[in-house]
């Protein structure tokens, strides 16, 4: 049971303009540009996945980017090891949401709260960290896939489906993470519209009250982290093939922070607004460069303690309530006017 | 015999060391219910307080013991005073407000001493030789150090009547202000003397870890988790969590080496919490301090 074709109208007007982004962006930008659109890409993936966690099941969960950074590992070993990346595309995801399903069982169901969990994932997240940059020696590896410690593992390149010999090159790459980045897209936005995704925001609203109506909230917060660490896991797989590497770094303190940043800025509950400020803030950032004055920590911690102080719901749901009460008293005008008899001015 | 005196004196360090990185934690979160987000950041503040003050000649053991605590805990009331105050009652907001300070601080500082190592400042105390084993005498002292400012805050909150009504704060924040208490003044306080704890703390692991601006990040996991494991009592749960937690990663670490032993201790730590949402304390030891 999905939404009605009406709810989803300003999804499908988001997706087509990616559509048409899609076509025209590679005619038009650099190939340099692209590639680093690809990444950029991948990171949006990141944000709309902890949107659909964090804005619509209302988990705080501060290490989405454990299961971005697991896909991306997974993947990474698992192209190495088939020679392929169209299986390991799959281990991916089901690595990501299994390690989340795991997790999330002792989370959820021992009932912990908001703040130890976002505590908790985090610390995940750090533990992930130092694990894997302790990996350095020849006897950390997966199959045929040297761990490599801190410097991280090179990801082999995506390729056509099934024929491992096809590779992709960076624009089809971006074609191929713009296609994933729109699916998805639509994917979550389908997904808060179906009778699932209404349970999950009723259980952000009121747990004790959804409870109290007879649904079991556990396993469903439990489904919606275990679909959104699929759906970072997807993301990560596009990320290390636009850096053409994954390393350790995937899941820093830093990156943890960003993430989180990317939904405040862009405001809970929706889906376009992370997105956006995914790429706003990975142009600012870039811009920035490695410059240590105006740092991208400096300038990341401002802009967070703004946002939590002044703009806590973030900018597209202000956005939208300003444009709301903008055009309410002129719709109110214009409805006034037509209701005039003709010819009576 | 030499042997099991080193190791026993290992493991006292791990659950000492995991002690003194959380205690600053817990007092915050004991009273405020407030996670500090920034409390890597307060450590690391620490650090550079010492390196910076015997830089320019200030005797080592003065930078540490009174010149760090001091320090963080002033930039502590400044913090409560401009950020934290604005957020009580909104705990998921504290949280993020505090990371964006995290990532301020690691910022400003990168800005003043750039990204890399500062000077650092030598181990105080040379090597204890037990038989055949040597253990690091500065590692004994630490130990001491963490036993003593466990007692200090027990005195002060038993013993004081700062301590009389910062309990009552915690218990009843709105009985206490009903009958004249400033929770506000408390809660001013109370972030303080955390942040001062986590300062001295800091002051104290920087020769042994060396400072740098993103050090913070080493410690909060162990710390977040020691501190939520152990619940909401800031000296039985610090202690309970400590313990239990220094132990598992001691003896992975021993048996293991060190890669599992962090992971070890988290997995406890996730198990615990299955058992007991609440922590420890939230199960064992409740009316305890």
């Amino acid at each position: 049971m999905g939404g009605s074709l009406r709810e989803l109208r300003p999804t499908l007007v988001w997706a087509l303009i990616g559509v048409i982004f899609t076509l025209f962006a590679p005619s038009v930008l650099q190939l340099f540009t692209i590639i680093n659109l690809t990444t950029a890409i991948a990171l949006a993936v990141l944000a709309l996945s902890l949107a659909l966690v964090w804005g619509y099941g209302g988990i705080l969960c501060f290490g989405q980017v454990a299961f971005f950074g697991l896909g991306a590992y997974a993947y990474t070993i698992g192209a190495i090891n088939f020679g392929g990346s169209t299986w390991a595309i799959l281990v991916a995801v089901m690595v990501a949401s299994a390690f989340a399903a795991a997790l999330g069982y002792f989370i959820f169901y021992g009932r912990v709260s908001d703040v130890y969990l976002g505590v908790i994932t985090l610390t995940v997240t750090l533990i992930l960290y130092s694990l894997i940059r302790r990996t350095s020696g020849p006897e950390y590896k997966i199959g045929n896939a040297l761990l490599g410690g801190f410097n991280g593992v090179s990801s082999p390149p995506l390729n056509a489906p099934w024929d491992a010999r096809a590779i992709l090159f960076p624009e089809q790459v971006f074609y191929v993470a713009m296609a994933a980045l729109i699916i998805l897209y639509v994917f979550v936005g389908w997904l808060v519209t179906t009778h699932f995704g209404r349970v999950c925001v009723a259980i952000r609203e009121n747990e004790t009250r959804a409870e109290l109506l007879g649904y079991d909230t556990r396993l469903y917060k439990l489904g919606i982290f275990t679909i959104g660490a699929g759906v970072a896991a997807i993301g990560g797989v596009l990320f290390c093939n636009g850096v053409g590497r994954v390393t350790p770094d995937v899941f820093s303190l830093y990156n943890a922070a960003l993430t989180i940043i990317w939904v405040i800025v862009g405001g809970r509950g929706t889906l376009i607004g992370p997105i956006g400020a995914t790429f706003g803030l990975f142009y600012l950032t870039a811009s920035l460069g490695g410059q240590s004055v105006f740092n991208n920590n400096l300038v990341l911690g401002i802009i967070l303690i703004l946002f939590v102080l002044l703009v806590p719901k973030g900018v597209a749901p202000t956005l939208i309530d300003w444009t709301r009460r903008r055009s309410r008293p002129a719709g109110r005008e214009r409805r006034r006017r037509r209701a005039r008899p003709e010819g009576g001015a | 015999m030499d042997q099991v005196a080193a190791l026993v004196i290992q493991l006292a360090y791990g659950v000492a060391n995991l002690a003194l990185i959380s205690l600053g934690l817990a007092i915050i979160f004991g009273m405020m219910r407030v996670i500090n987000l920034a409390h890597g950041e307060f450590l690391m503040l620490g650090g550079y307080t010492v390196v910076v003050a015997t830089n320019n000649g200030v005797n080592l053991w003065i930078a540490m013991l009174i010149l760090a605590p001091l320090v963080v805990g002033v930039i502590g009331v400044v913090v409560e005073r401009l950020l934290i105050r604005w957020l009580y009652g909104r705990m998921v907001d504290t949280l993020l407000a505090t990371w964006g300070l995290s990532l301020l601080l690691i910022g400003i500082v990168t800005s003043i001493f750039g990204a890399s190592t500062a000077t650092t400042v030598s181990v105080p105390i040379g090597v204890i030789r037990i038989g055949e084993y040597s253990v690091s005498g500065y590692d004994l002292f630490l130990i001491g150090v963490t036993l003593g400012l466990l007692g200090a805050v027990y005195a002060v909150l038993k013993l004081t009547k700062l301590g009389l009504v910062a309990r009552g704060t915690m218990q009843n924040a709105e009985m206490a202000s009903a009958l004249g208490v400033s929770t506000s003044r408390i809660y001013m306080i109370t972030f303080g003397l955390g942040a001062a704890v986590t300062g001295l703390a800091g002051g104290l692991l920087a020769p042994v870890t060396g400072v740098l601006p993103t050090i913070g990040a080493t410690y909060i996991a162990k710390a977040f988790i020691t501190v939520i494991s152990g619940g909401a009592s800031i000296l039985a749960g610090t202690a309970a969590g400590s313990v239990l937690l220094g132990l598992v990663n001691g003896i992975f670490s021993f048996l293991t080496g060190p890669t599992f032993g962090e992971v070890a201790l988290l997995l406890a730590a996730i198990v615990l919490l299955r058992l007991m949402p609440r922590g420890i304390t939230g199960r064992f030891f409740r009316k305890s301090l």
